[in-house]
């Protein structure tokens, strides 16, 4: 009697973790479906000239989206302008000053804001920037992209700072040298490398935004002539090629799909040996 | 966070009274730095609600109502949209939520110490692969595995049932759910993840003092424990799922319809907003497009600060009484 129950409790247990293992096993299929179909349909697009000439009319054979690789640069140098002063400072502020309701407070707003979804970002900036300059531009294409990074560099750049022990701030103040200084010289050297790590994770997740692109950077067959005017960007380009009805074009979705998962991967595997790094030391 | 026994600053400042020493100015550019964080979200709200003024006035609360969606007439109605995104989420749910559970299980009491952080960092690679090269894997792949296989399975199956019914395309409602519960297993699954971690061992080891077998743990001590943290994880994928845009856009069929069946095309919130806010030339289309982009803001934050309160208030509790 006990030991039936006991065997049952057994089989249980197992079922239960096989399930458990059944589960990531479901997880993962569709991360390996998209890495193959993305690399096997987008390897036998890629050729030299996809990569540094204009997009051509459907049914022309050959053409590239060198412009959208160009376009997709500009937009995170742009972003990056935005993003990266904001979020730092910010960051220092909540690790530095921000013991308090305030520094509370504009902590959950980024984490609130960091899951705000990015077409309402991308709205936003449509209706702040495109509506009044009357125009489509890399500008505000930069402006909606800065302003998703600004939570993630945010809290990243916290967490690093606060990982910078105390000993070393006072041995700086030991010598006499200012709060400010401290901070910037000192402890954010001391932080770099954390504080790059959530850049580049930044970049990654801005990298292959759509959404916010639609409204603001829109999408251009050009090469990229002026902040003020469309760019494309390789987001753009997957989505309109995808949903063409074109062969040819679809087939150079896939290729651009490639770039950009392998922009995005290779950003993200790096960061994970730049961790890797810092906490051998 | 650990507390700071570090006052320099402090008693600094009540030497020097000035203002504009670097320390003051430096601090205050930070504080200023931290003070746009807050006001980019007010802003946001606030550019968001005085653009669907218009809209607001004129169709009142009949906008969330109104069935039919017409630019031409000037009819607005936002139904469709609130019902495609709210059912393609809940489908999402429905299969992200055990997966995540069990994913989260695994990785965080299962699985050998060897294979836990390179599992965990596939998992989190999920939550890295663009939305959009997601929706071009599923127009061309999912899609026609759904219309060729799930969907005749579904309906020889469970074909009584109305969700389970009708023509099939492939592109649809059920794709829809798919690849957002793909989406947002990420997401779910690493913040149970975390929330299971930091469950006190304590817990643990007094259950399997007991007799427990390791299911037994995981049901008496860890899920027990850990279950208002899970629910805000729930929470957050949810957030995630109502705003996700592009990669749903693509494989949902935008046709604005309420229809019970899983196989019709349907229509989200964020979709309309995407396709349509370039034909939206006249006041009052933008700004009814406007207006469920604020429901969704206003949505998508309400679940995140719940979601966030729960995991913070959760951690806390586990910090506390890992200290004792």
């Amino acid at each position: 009697m006990i030991a039936k129950r006991i065997t049952r409790r057994k089989i249980v247990d197992k079922f239960v973790a096989s399930l458990a293992l059944l589960s990531i096993i479901i997880a993962i299929i569709p991360l390996a479906g998209v890495l193959v179909f993305v690399t096997s349909k987008g390897l036998s697009a890629i050729n030299l000239e996809f990569f540094i000439s204009l997009p051509k009319p459907p049914d022309e054979i050959g053409g590239g989206i060198g412009n959208a690789i160009q376009g997709t640069l500009i937009l995170i140098g742009l972003a990056s302008m935005v993003g990266l002063p904001i979020g730092i400072f910010s960051g220092i502020y909540l690790a530095e000053y921000g013991n308090n309701r305030f520094g509370s407070l504009v902590r959950f707003i980024a984490d609130v804001l960091s899951g705000v979804p990015s077409i309402i970002m991308g709205l936003f900036v449509y209706v702040v920037v495109v509506l009044t300059t009357h125009s489509f531009s890399a500008l505000s294409g930069g402006i909606a992209l800065g302003i998703m990074m600004i939570p993630v560099i945010t809290r990243t750049t916290e967490e690093s700072v606060k990982l910078v022990p105390n000993s070393i701030r006072e041995a700086s103040m030991a010598l006499g040298i200012r709060r400010w200084k401290t901070i910037i010289f000192i402890v954010l050297s001391t932080a770099k490398s954390g504080i790059i790590t959530g850049i580049m994770l930044s970049i990654a997740r801005i990298a292959g935004e759509t959404a916010p692109l639609l409204f603001t950077a829109f999408g251009s067959d050009l090469w990229a002539t002026g902040l003020n005017q469309p760019i494309s960007a390789l987001p753009l380009v997957i989505y309109k090629y995808a949903i063409s009805p074109y062969a040819s074009w679809q087939a150079q979705a896939w290729g651009a799909a490639f770039i950009l998962v392998s922009m995005v991967l290779i950003l993200n595997i790096g960061v994970r040996f730049i961790a890797r790094g810092r906490y051998r030391k | 966070m650990s507390p700071r026994p570090f006052l320099f600053g402090k008693k600094e400042s009540k030497k020097v009274k000035k203002f504009f020493t670097g320390d003051s100015i430096f601090k205050h550019l930070t504080l200023i730095f931290a003070l746009l964080v807050l006001a980019l979200a007010l802003i946001i709200f606030y550019e968001l609600y005085s653009r669907s003024q218009p809209a607001i006035n004129e169709f009142g609360l009949n906008f969330l109502t109104e069935l039919k969606w017409d630019p031409v007439h000037q009819i607005f109605g936002a139904l469709p949209f609130i019902y495609g995104t709210v059912t393609s989420s809940i489908i999402a749910l429905i299969i992200a939520v055990p997966i995540s559970l069990g994913v989260a299980i695994y990785l965080s009491e299962l699985a050998p110490k060897r294979l836990r952080s390179p599992l965990s960092f596939m998992v989190e690679l999920l939550a890295t692969v663009p939305s959009v090269v997601y929706g071009l894997w599923g127009l061309f792949v999912m899609v026609p595995w759904i219309r060729d296989f799930l969907e005749p399975f579904l309906e020889s199956t469970l074909g009584f049932l109305p969700f389970f019914q009708g023509p099939k395309f492939g592109i649809g409602m059920l794709a829809g759910g798919i690849i957002l519960a793909i989406m947002i297993i990420p997401t779910i699954s690493a913040i149970s993840r975390e929330v299971m971690l930091a469950v006190p061992d304590t817990q643990r080891e007094a259950a399997f003092a007991l007799g427990a077998t390791r299911w037994e743990v995981i049901k008496i001590a860890v899920l027990k424990y850990a279950r208002t943290g899970i629910f805000g994880a729930i929470l957050l994928g949810l957030g995630r799922a109502l705003g996700e845009t592009m990669a749903v856009i693509m494989v949902i069929g935008n046709r604005p319809q309420i229809s019970l069946s899983f196989f019709e095309p349907a229509y989200t919130m964020s979709g309309v907003i995407a396709s349509e806010y370039i034909e939206a030339t006249q006041e009052i289309y933008l700004s009814a497009l406007i207006e469920i982009g604020l429901l969704l803001f206003i949505v998508t934050l309400m679940m995140n600060i719940l979601a966030r309160l729960l995991v913070w208030r959760m951690m806390r509790i586990f910090r506390g009484a890992a200290k004792e």
